[in-house]
C-alpha cells in the first residue's frame, strides 16, 4: 500500500471508531458526564466547602485536574478494549486482517480511535467543570501533551487487554480491579502529601500518579511532584517509555497473531 | 500465471494436530476451482492460511505469483474472501460495511462509494443498503459478504461455502453472478457442501482429506472415471409399465419419466434406438445430478467410516 492508500484506509478505522462511540452516545458520553457532575456536587460542593484547601488550593479546583485526567483515562482505555474485543468476539476483525492493511495501522487505528473518545470526553467533563469553577490553565502545551499522551498510553493498555481476553470478563478484571484502585489512588481528590511517609513511598510506585499530578501542574502551576522532589520531566519521561513500551509490544503481539490468528 | 500457487503448506494446530500435512495446489488464472473435502479436511485452513486469518507452520503461497510472506501487502490487494460466517459488524448499515471494507484497501471515498454502489445493485440488496444489517435475511447478510469481498475489485475471490443455508432463489442467482464475474476474468476458487452447486460450477476440482490433497484435476476428467452414468429421460406419452429392456438398467419414475443407467462404454445411441423400437417418445434428457458426490464419497470414504 502506498501512503496515500495507508491514510485512507487509516481513516476509515477511524471515521468507524468514531462513528461507533458516537453512535451510542448513551453509553459513551453522558455517563462520564453525569458521574463527574455527581462528583462536584458531592465532592466539590457540599463536602468540598468544609474541607477547605488542598495542596494550596480550593478543594474544587484540586479536583478537577484529576477528574478530567480520569475520565480521559478510563474512556480510552475502555473505548479500544470493547470496540477490539467486540471485533473478536463478532469476527468483524477478519474484515481487516483479509486486507493488505499492516499491523502498525490497525494499531493506530483504534489507538487513535482510543484518543479520540477520551479527549471528547475530556471535553464534556472540562465543560461540566466550568460549572463549578472558573478554570484557567497554566501551561497549554503542557496540558495538551500530558492528556494526549496519556490517552495513548491507555489506548494501548486497552489493545493489549483486548489481544489477551478470550471473554467479556476478561475485559472487566483489569480496568476494575488494577486501574480504578491506582486511580483513585493516584491523588485524583487528594494530595499525597497527606499521606503517612511509608504510604507516600508506596503511593509513589503508581504510575497514574505522576499522570494525573504532571497534568495538574499544567493546569494548576503546582502539584505533588515537585514537593516530592519530582522533575514533571520525569513524569513525562516515564509517560514516553511507556508508550514506547506497550507500543513494541503490542506490535509484536500483532505480528505473531497472539489472540486475532490461529 | 497461476491465481494461486500452494507448496508445501504445512499447519500444525496446538496439541499437535497436523490440519495440512504439506499440500500442493495449482489455480490456474481465470479458472473456476472447487476444494472440496469432508468436516475437518482442512479446506478452511488452506483458506485461513491464504486470507492471513491462520498462521501457517510451514509452506509457501503465492496469489497471481506474489509470495505472501515476501509482499504481502501486494498480494492481499489481489484477494477477497467470502467466509463461512458473518462477520461484519451487524449493527452497521448495509452500505457503510461495503464501503468501509473498500477504505481498508486504501481505495478513495469516491471511489468506494461507486464500487460499493454497483456491487449493491448487482446483488440486489441497492434497496437494503440504509438498513442495519442484523435486519436483514440470512440471505441478504450472504449478499453482503459478497458484495464486500468484491468492492476492492479482486483477481482472485475464494468463497466459503458461499450458498450454505441460502434458498433455491438465491443460490442460483449468486451461481448466475459468480460465472458472470469468472467470465469477466476473475479467477474464484470455492468451498461447498453442495456437490451440485461444483460440478455445475466449477472446471477444476482439488479434493482435500485429512489435510492431503488426494485428487486434483479437470471436473470433466474426474467425472468421467464414473463406472457409471445417470440420465433422465422425459417422455412424449405417459406409459403404465415398462417393457423389459435387458441393453441397460432403467426405471419407471412416474408415468411421464424415466431414469437409465448406464455402465462404461454404453453409448446413449443404444438407449435412443431400444427405447424408439418399442415405441417410447423422448421429449427431453439430462444427467442426473450429483455424479460428483458419487466420486466424493468414494475418495474420502475410509475417513468417513473413521469418523463413523
Amino acid at each position: 500500500m502506498n501512503t496515500t492508500e495507508q491514510f485512507r484506509a487509516l481513516a476509515t478505522i477511524l471515521y468507524k471508531e468514531i462513528h461507533r462511540f458516537m453512535r451510542i452516545w448513551m453509553q459513551t458520553l453522558i455517563p462520564p458526564a453525569i458521574m463527574i457532575m455527581l462528583y462536584f456536587v458531592i465532592f466539590g460542593t457540599l463536602i468540598g466547602k468544609r474541607i477547605g484547601q488542598m495542596g494550596g488550593f480550593d478543594y474544587v479546583q484540586f479536583m478537577i485536574p484529576g477528574l478530567i485526567m480520569m475520565s480521559v483515562i478510563s474512556n480510552s482505555y475502555s473505548n479500544v478494549v470493547s470496540s477490539f474485543f467486540g471485533q473478536k468476539f463478532s469476527r468483524s476483525i477478519e474484515e481487516l486482517l483479509i486486507t493488505p492493511l499492516p499491523h502498525y495501522l490497525i494499531l493506530l487505528g483504534w489507538v487513535l480511535g482510543g484518543v479520540a473518545r477520551g479527549l471528547v470526553v475530556g471535553a464534556i467533563v472540562t465543560c461540566v467543570s466550568l460549572w463549578f469553577y472558573d478554570l484557567t490553565v497554566d501551561n497549554w502545551p503542557l496540558c495538551i501533551f500530558v492528556v494526549i499522551s496519556t490517552s495513548v498510553l491507555f489506548s494501548l493498555g486497552g489493545f493489549l487487554n483486548a489481544l489477551f481476553a478470550e471473554s467479556f470478563d476478561d475485559i472487566s478484571i483489569i480496568p476494575t480491579f488494577i486501574m480504578q484502585p491506582l486511580i483513585y489512588l493516584g491523588g485524583v481528590f487528594y494530595s499525597i502529601q497527606l499521606l503517612p511517609q511509608f504510604w507516600q513511598t508506596i503511593s509513589l510506585a503508581n504510575p497514574i500518579l505522576y499522570m494525573i499530578n504532571a497534568f495538574r501542574f499544567s493546569i494548576l502551576g503546582s502539584s505533588d511532584l515537585e514537593a516530592l522532589g519530582f522533575s514533571i520531566y520525569s513524569a513525562l519521561g516515564m509517560i514516553v517509555f511507556f508508550i514506547v513500551l506497550f507500543s513494541t509490544i503490542c506490535l509484536w503481539l500483532l505480528n505473531k497473531g497472539r489472540g486475532i490468528r490461529t | 500465471m497461476k491465481a494461486l500457487s500452494i507448496s508445501n503448506l504445512k499447519k500444525e494446530y496446538q496439541g499437535g494436530i497436523q490440519a495440512l500435512k504439506g499440500i500442493d495446489l495449482q489455480v490456474d488464472e481465470g479458472d473456476f476451482f472447487a476444494l472440496l473435502g469432508p468436516n475437518g479436511a482442512g479446506k478452511s485452513t488452506t483458506i485461513g492460511i491464504i486470507s492471513s486469518l491462520v498462521t501457517k507452520t510451514s509452506g509457501q503461497v503465492k496469489i497471481l505469483d506474489i509470495d505472501i510472506d515476501e509482499n504481502h501487502s501486494l498480494a492481499k490487494k489481489k484477494l477477497g474472501v467470502v467466509g463461512q460466517e458473518v462477520n461484519f459488524n451487524q449493527f452497521e448499515k448495509v452500505e457503510d460495511i461495503i464501503k468501509n471494507q473498500a477504505g481498508y484497501y486504501g481505495l478513495g471515498f469516491r471511489k468506494s462509494k461507486e464500487n460499493a454502489k454497483y456491487y449493491m445493485k448487482k446483488l440486489d440488496i441497492w434497496d437494503k443498503r440504509n438498513e442495519q444489517a442484523r435486519k436483514l435475511s440470512g440471505g441478504m447478510k450472504r449478499r453482503v459478504m459478497v458484495a464486500k469481498a468484491l468492492v476492492n475489485n479482486p483477481e482472485l475471490l475464494i468463497l466459503d461455502e458461499p450458498t450454505a443455508g441460502v434458498d433455491i432463489e438465491l443460490r442460483r442467482s449468486l451461481w448466475d453472478f459468480l460465472t458472470e464475474i469468472n467470465d469477466n476474468g476473475t479467477s474464484i476458487i470455492l468451498t461447498t457442501h453442495y456437490l451440485e452447486e461444483a460440478e455445475r460450477l466449477c472446471r477444476n476440482i482439488a479434493i482435500i482429506d485429512s489435510g492431503e490433497i488426494v485428487e486434483n484435476t479437470s471436473m470433466q476428467e474426474l467425472l468421467t472415471r464414473l463406472e457409471e452414468e445417470t440420465f433422465i429421460f422425459d417422455l412424449v406419452q405417459p406409459i403404465s409399465n415398462l417393457p423389459e429392456i435387458k441393453e441397460f438398467e432403467v426405471i419407471l419414475e412416474n408415468p411421464r419419466r424415466i431414469k437409465v443407467t448406464l455402465g462404461k462404454g454404453q453409448g446413449l445411441n443404444t438407449v435412443f434406438s431400444t427405447l424408439s423400437g418399442i415405441g417410447i417418445e423422448i421429449s427431453s434428457m439430462r444427467n442426473e445430478t450429483g455424479r460428483l458426490e458419487e466420486l466424493f464419497l468414494e475418495l474420502v470414504e475410509p475417513t468417513l467410516k473413521e469418523k463413523e
